[in-house]
């Protein structure tokens, strides 16, 4: 059952791939005005291509959240899914894991061209795949949960950044100081570790916490 | 189940089925308290809202496959166009669901019902918008539904006349 609600949402996403696409631009346009605004001075872009990087990850994923579950509310459909028959855990579970594959995943896939922008080395681009892949999830796991909590509020995309940004900041530290240790020639793995530990948090916690909000936005 | 505008009937609805707590008293499903029986209880009951719980960029097809896949009623692409068949949609079951009209999109609500193999029918004001034709296949496929030994209750301003003696009739008061 699990496959219908991840098979659902890739084909609701893919006939309305504006979205998803418009997701990835504002990434691409973000992290690319820093470049052009600093001018040609590698050693400085370098050191904050970390920060640039991640930090626009976060907002473009901000985008995409307001959506994971307004058009389904709005259609009556999420009525529909709190009443089927399993666990509302692996609803979400599913519908998270359709958000991270349509709005995450180009992100961290077109990240390394954007990293060449700032001037890092293939190691370096490789971290920074790898800590993305790593931290991406959480921002969909913990951006369900603001998500869910904002459903049907006036102003919710706001409301959405004020709750969700500042649980964002262990992922922003994680990620982008693993990719900073890997420019300053030190090994990434520490800051991988913790980034891995905080994606294993929010893969328990989160869908519960996802779905007991859902339930009350939805009394 | 009639009732004055704002007297409860789609509260009422939403407890049975789960979506709303009630502020005291418990509803019971064979005896046993829906809360603890969970999801288990969702094996048993339908339920069909104001909101038709159509998506709009799905085909009809897809959306009854989706509906009933969900419900762990899985459905080939056949039987879920000989359900639109039933409901009158045979000709539109390939289009998105935003061409249709409002009655075409209830429609499909209804085809939902006629693939279910659920006992328990909450059926919220599910006669909106729908011409004469709908309306007689709403009330055969309630009374099949009862003649099955299943239950509905039907929240609606409109009169169903289902054959004598199956239905009893709940007057809620403001």
């Amino acid at each position: 059952m699990l496959r219908w609600i991840v098979w659902r949402d890739l084909i609701l996403a893919w006939r309305r791939r504006a979205d998803a696409l418009s997701t990835l631009f504002f990434f691409v346009i973000v992290v690319s005005l820093f470049p052009l605004g600093i001018g040609p001075e590698t050693e400085l872009l370098r050191s904050i291509a970390p920060g640039v990087v991640w930090v626009a990850a976060l907002l473009a994923s901000m985008l995409s959240l307001g959506r994971l579950f307004a058009n389904d509310y709005h259609d009556g459909t999420l009525e529909q899914l709190l009443l089927t028959p399993q666990p509302l855990y692996l609803v979400v579970l599913g519908k998270v894991a359709a958000q991270w594959v349509t709005s995450e995943l180009p992100l961290v896939v077109i990240a390394p061209l954007l990293g060449v922008q700032f001037g890092l080395s293939n190691q370096t681009l490789v971290v920074l795949v790898v800590t993305l892949l790593l931290g991406t999830p959480v921002l969909s796991f913990i951006g369900s949960v603001g998500a869910a909590l904002t459903l049907g509020l006036r102003s919710s995309s706001v409301l959405i950044a004020i709750l969700v940004l500042p649980l964002y900041i262990p992922v922003l530290i994680f990620g982008a100081g693993a990719v900073e240790a890997s420019i300053a020639g030190l090994s990434p793995a520490s800051h991988m570790y913790l980034l891995g530990a905080v994606t294993v948090l929010a893969l328990i916690f989160a869908p519960w916490a996802t779905a007991a909000a859902l339930r009350i936005s939805l009394e | 189940m009639t009732g004055a505008n704002g007297s409860g009937k789609t509260s009422l609805l939403r407890i049975l089925c789960g979506l709303l707590s009630p502020a005291e008293g418990l509803v019971a499903w064979q005896g046993v308290n829906v809360h603890s029986l969970g999801e288990e209880y969702f094996t048993a009951v339908t339920y069909v809202g104001h909101r038709t719980g159509v998506k709009d960029e799905l085909t009809a097809i897809e959306n009854l496959q989706v509906s009933a896949g969900l419900c762990g009623n899985e459905i080939d692409r056949g039987q879920a166009r000989a359900a639109l068949e039933k409901v009158g949609l045979a000709k539109r079951d390939a289009l998105p669901a935003r061409l249709l009209s409002e009655g075409q999109r209830r429609r499909i609500s209804l085809a939902r019902l006629v693939v279910s193999k659920t006992s328990l029918w909450l059926l919220d004001e599910i006669l909106t918008s729908l011409d004469k034709a709908a309306i007689s296949l709403v009330r055969s496929l309630i009374e099949e539904h009862l003649s099955e030994g299943g239950i509905a209750i039907v929240a609606t301003h409109q009169d169903l006349e289902l054959s004598s003696g199956q239905s009893r009739r709940l007057e809620l008061a403001t």
